[in-house]
């Protein structure tokens, strides 16, 4: 699977959690970029993240995501 | 298989798209020892999902004590209708970590709590809605936890016990028991580690909406909302096999085979009657048939005499349910259906769609435990009538078949022998009281609903008069019947701050006998003039203009006025009770 195709279905992922059809993702963007963006949606958006992709992550791996970039990487390490 | 949910980001979506209902609207405070954002949130979309206006205020992380022991708190000044209390286990095990001595955990916890409880009763009228917290065991003793009073598994379990044991003589406190549906869910349904590392989450997204649900289910109790009454189907549901088919001795029922399944779906609706709920049966049958395997086959554990209605026959079910709905005279959002054939289940859904429908699983084995974990039956408070109540409504046919042997209903009325009595509110009957009033909504004329401790603090007010009334005649005791509540007020004159009846003695002239009673009360202590009002809800129009047809002057939309001097007894059948 490419980094783009993923890129695009997180992108899904992120407008059904925080509700919002126009939402844009790029590799750059943080949580400071989105209001609703807290540790609670944060935990929210691991949880779908997962079950979309049928996979677990552990502590560490969530731990150390900076930006959805960092997401994108991890979500490849599973293909 | 358990009772299914929607989920927690479809929770937040209600929140974000439709964010108000309308109907009375419920206040609720919410606090915990821990992080209670995501519960406060799940239970505002849940209420939504379930068309209650709830209004949630989230007190910050671990606030129990700063909010709840200062009377100018925010939580007091939100005035809420109830205050949710969560407790992690998480965190009350990193507190017991840092103890000194483990072995009093419990009590000191324990006694921490009662404070918080002792001064929201004294700071507010609210409701408190406690949690139990979940047990776990920390590994550190092996099963030796079990029995050493050093173990956080004791210790846990010992604060629990202590928790229940004294919300039994609290009428103001209700249990939301997180442990009982941690047994049932289980520990990893319940908690996540990544969620609690992550943010502290102590109950994982997919378990807000169970625990939001339990909240509002005692919300909805709260607000008079009870389920009364269980429909249930006979093939396939309450035994196995098609009677008609296979005969009395074919159906499968009993202690072998899938026969056990049936026997203890039938115990359980069993336990129900005993407790208050009404069984109806609705089948689709020979009457002769399907009443059968209850008069000879001795495997069945319910009896005909455990049922108010019974009806077998060839009508649509929907039909039924509005016959028996009529004959014992309570909302149809009262009933729960309990079907094993999909399309019976649609058609009253769409039909009655007031009534609870839930969906089966696929195979009979599975019904009792799904059907459990829907909560059903919230209940607040639980007296010895409700174990009479199938007795009740039974008396109740007998009354009405008694009926048309009359030439008039006035002859009728006349032979029924009726003996009304009137009493001051007592700690005895303080339990019906409030049960009275949390069941009564289309005879209520203000729709308040008191609470056991409420129904104490009128009794013990100088301000208020509270006065019950039961009823009995040839067939029976009708039990508590009716509540009224006086406000005395300056100027000799006193107004009813509530008067409900329960439906089971309309047209007994039970209203003329409690006017009387109620004029003859107020006529000892000087009292003038008594004030009536009527606030109307979307069940209560048929007392819309009671205070009317009894003799009260109109002031207004709604008010009422009665002159006490020059007020004449009325005409009634019941006569008060000689001792």
């Amino acid at each position: 699977m490419k980094r783009e195709e993923i890129l695009l279905e997180l992108q899904d992922i992120f407008r059904e959690v925080f509700i919002d059809d126009a939402l844009v993702l790029t590799d750059e963007t943080t949580a400071s970029d989105i209001d609703e963006w807290d540790s609670l949606m944060q935990v929210t958006l691991i949880s779908e993240i997962e079950n979309k992709y049928n996979r677990e992550f552990s502590l560490e791996e969530v731990s150390n995501l900076r930006n959805v970039g960092d997401m994108v990487d991890l979500i490849m390490k599973g293909f | 298989m358990y009772y299914e949910l929607p989920k927690f980001i479809q929770l937040k979506k209600l929140i974000k798209e439709n964010g108000v209902t309308s109907g009375k609207k419920f206040k609720l405070a919410v606090c915990g020892n821990a992080s209670t954002q995501h519960i406060a949130e799940a239970i505002r979309g849940y209420s939504l999902y379930r068309g209650l206006n709830v209004d949630v205020l989230d007190a910050d992380y671990d606030q129990i004590e700063i909010q709840l022991l200062d009377s100018q708190s925010d939580i007091y000044s939100y005035s809420p209708d109830a205050v949710f209390i969560f407790l992690s286990s998480e965190k009350l095990y990193s507190l017991f970590c840092g103890y000194d001595k483990p072995e009093t955990f419990a009590e000191v916890y324990f006694e921490k709590m009662k404070r918080v409880w002792d001064s929201i009763e004294s700071y507010s009228s609210c409701k408190i809605i406690q949690t139990i917290p979940t047990e776990f065991d920390d590994g550190v003793f092996g099963n030796y936890s079990g029995k050493t009073d050093l173990s956080f598994l004791f210790q846990i379990r010992k604060l629990m016990f202590m928790i229940m044991s004294y919300a039994m003589s609290e009428n103001n406190i209700y249990m939301l028991d997180l442990q009982k549906m941690q047994s049932m869910y289980g520990r990893y349904q319940t908690y996540s580690e990544k969620s609690y590392y992550m943010s502290k989450i102590c109950i994982s997204l997919e378990f807000l909406p169970r625990l939001a649900k339990s909240v509002v289910d005692i919300i909805e109790a709260l607000s008079g909302k009870v389920r009364k009454c269980i429909v249930v189907d006979l093939d396939n549901t309450l035994w196995g096999g098609v009677v008609g088919d296979v005969g009395i001795n074919g159906i499968e029922i009993g202690d072998y085979g899938r026969g056990q399944v049936f026997t203890d779906i039938q115990r359980w609706l069993k336990a129900l009657k005993n407790r208050g709920i009404l069984l109806a049966v609705c089948s689709k049958n020979d009457e002769d048939k399907a009443k059968e395997p209850f008069l000879s086959n001795p495997d069945m554990v319910l009896r005909l005499e455990d049922f108010v209605a019974f009806k077998a026959n060839w009508k649509e079910k929907n039909e039924n349910i509005i016959d028996i709905q009529k004959d014992l005279n309570i909302g149809m959002d009262s009933f729960v259906f309990i079907d094993d054939n999909p399309f019976e289940r649609n058609l009253i859904r769409s039909m009655l769609p007031q009534v609870f429908v839930p969906e089966l699983p696929n195979n009979p084995e599975q019904y009792l435990d799904y059907l459990r974990s829907i909560n059903l039956f919230e209940m607040l408070s639980f007296s010895e009538e409700d174990s009479e109540r199938t007795k009740q409504y039974q008396i109740e046919s007998q009354r009405k078949e008694a009926v048309a042997s009359f030439a008039s209903y006035e002859e009728y009325l006349d032979s029924l022998n009726m003996e009304g009595k009137i009493e001051s509110f007592s700690d005895y009957q303080a339990p019906r009281i409030s049960q009275l009033s949390q069941r009564s909504n289309q005879f209520n004329l203000r729709t308040i609903r008191y609470s056991t401790e409420d129904v104490i603090n009128i009794k013990e007010s100088s301000q208020k008069i509270g006065l019950s009334f039961s009823l009995k005649d040839r067939y029976g005791s009708y039990g508590l019947v009716s509540v009224v509540v006086l406000e005395l007020k300056d100027n000799n004159q006193c107004f009813i701050e509530e008067w409900f009846m329960s439906c089971r003695v309309l047209k007994r002239e039970m209203e003329q006998f409690i006017i009387n009673s109620i004029v003859s009360e107020v006529q000892k202590r000087g009292i003038k003039t008594i004030l009536g009002q009527y606030i109307p809800t979307s069940k209560n129009a048929m007392v819309k203009s009671i205070y009317g047809d009894l003799g009260f002057e109109k002031l207004g939309d709604d008010n009422w006025l009665l002159q006490v001097e020059s007020f004449k007894p009325l005409s009634t059948h019941v006569v008060e009770e000689r001792e």
